[in-house]
């Protein structure tokens, strides 16, 4: 069964949410990959304003291809999150509640997620012709330098993830795979 | 001495890059759906019903079936009863310039490795030539993500490590890209060589069909026991457990020296690409 979230994300949103759980998210998300993140956490380390609101918001780390004549976005799949582990605690702290991406998280952004109540999802990776599908509108807020990496906001409907970590550090790739090899015990 | 323009090879380089970034070939596809066929667990059939269904829209509405158009890795076969009028790098270098504007593909490729400033182009292409009897030139472009490079390695083995030692080490590095590389993953292994030798090894088993295998037995054999194992890890699509984490392992060999035993794993994704022509 598909949990329906609606943005603004809170922390009470994410908390309510499990390892496991496959979601379809509707309303605002912006992306952001490596360059962009390192802006980001320059700005938050100078005490200034952030392009965007960070309370209660979900970010996407992709880079999607330019878009076609007549589509709102290219194909936009996530890219690998382990890159912005060095950046998504600090964002965390001041209100980030969702990121969406694709495999490992380090420690301390796990820790992160559990102290301030925050989600990571998966969207599938390689996949980027099919989520297309379900961004709606993109427009470029900040660091239009930056071209694929530039912050999007996008809108979204039904954007489908499957939470990977919980607010309580439940990491689905570990029983994922432990309820897999479990359902295959005795065969062969 | 047969003459061919550079700017036939621009062409043909150009149309390489779309078609390769916005349709995977037939064997993956089979592979993938076989694959889906085999599947046991319930989100391992979803995530490969998402893989099926994306490759689909990608080839009904020509877009990329990934958003990481990669590096254009370009093979070049060049007959040396050839001669190019002009100059063939550039060609090629044009060619990944004017695929990479006119498919809407994404440019990922940045001058330095360290002041790391776009190109904006996608270019240079990363170019691998070989000379081959006869006038023709074989041209295959493979576009290659780096979510998939990133979790690659290469080793130095010691020969006494032989075969067990070989086996180790590409489970292992299996095991550590784990969800990383976008399960299911195309696993390219050289063997033998030198140092690069071995990695261009890796990287070019990765251009040999998902149906094919080694011509020797030995290794054809080889190549299914790596399958086999490396799909009992129980890693799955996207790493959320299940039977497909692997489609394919494609190993490649060559003679090496009395002291070494190199062996390179080159880790692709679920959307391996490639596609050749002939001029
Ligand atoms: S690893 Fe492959 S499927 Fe995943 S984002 Fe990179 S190119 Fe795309």
């Amino acid at each position: 069964m598909n949990k329906k979230i609606q943005t603004p994300f809170t922390r009470e949103d994410a908390r309510s949410l499990k390892a496991g759980d496959t979601c379809l998210i509707t309303g605002v998300i912006y992306t952001a990959r490596d360059a962009a993140h390192k802006r980001l956490c320059e700005l938050v380390a100078q005490g200034r304003e952030l392009p965007m609101d960070m309370r209660n918001a979900i970010i996407y780390f992709v880079g999607p291809t330019p878009a076609k004549p007549g589509q709102a976005i290219g194909s936009a799949g996530p890219t690998t999150s382990y890159r912005m582990d060095a950046y998504s605690p600090a964002l965390i702290a001041i209100g980030q509640t969702g990121m969406i991406g694709k495999g490992k998280r380090n420690a301390e952004v796990i820790a992160a997620m559990k102290e301030y109540g925050a989600v990571y999802f998966g969207a599938t990776g390689g996949c980027g012709a099919l989520l297309s599908k379900c961004i709606k509108k993109a427009e470029i807020v900040a660091y239009e330098d930056l071209g694929a990496e530039a912050i999007r906001r996008l809108e979204v409907e039904d954007f489908p993830v499957t939470v990977i970590i919980d607010s309580e550090g439940n990491n689905l790739y570990e029983t994922g795979r432990e309820a897999y090899l479990q359902s295959v015990q005795g065969e062969a | 001495m047969r003459n061919i323009q550079a700017t036939q090879v621009t062409d043909v380089v150009r149309r390489l890059c779309i078609e390769a970034n916005c349709h995977l070939t037939d064997d993956l596809k089979n592979c993938i759906s076989a694959c889906r066929a085999c599947e046991t667990f319930p989100v391992a059939q979803g995530i490969l019903d998402q893989i099926i269904e994306n490759y689909q829209i990608a080839d009904t509405n020509n877009v990329p079936v990934c958003q990481d158009t990669g590096m254009a890795c370009v093979f070049v076969d060049v007959g040396q009863d050839v001669h190019v009028e002009g100059s063939l790098e550039d060609a090629i270098h044009e060619g990944v310039k004017q695929g990479y504007a006119e498919g809407y593909l994404r440019k990922s490729v940045v001058r330095d490795p360290l002041d790391r400033v776009n190109t904006g182009d996608n270019t240079p292409a990363m170019i691998y030539y070989n000379l081959v009897p006869g006038d023709q030139i074989k041209i295959t472009v493979a576009p290659k993500g780096f979510g998939s490079e990133n979790m690659s390695q290469i080793k130095m083995l010691k020969p006494s490590d032989g075969l067990q030692g070989v086996k180790d080490f590409v489970l292992k590095v299996v095991e550590e890209a784990g969800p990383n590389p976008c399960p299911p993953i195309v696993v390219g292994v050289g063997i033998g060589g030198t140092f690069d030798k071995a990695a261009y090894l890796a990287k070019k088993a990765l251009l040999r069909p998902v149906d094919s295998h080694h011509e020797e037995p030995f290794y054809a054999d080889l190549e299914d026991e790596l399958l086999e194992k490396i799909n009992a890890l129980g890693i799955g699509p996207q790493g959320f457990g299940g039977r497909t984490t692997a489609l394919k392992v494609n190993i490649e060999k060559m003679p090496t020296h009395i002291a070494g035993l190199p062996v390179a794993v080159n880790i692709n994704c679920h959307v391996t690409r490639h596609q050749s022509e002939v001029i």
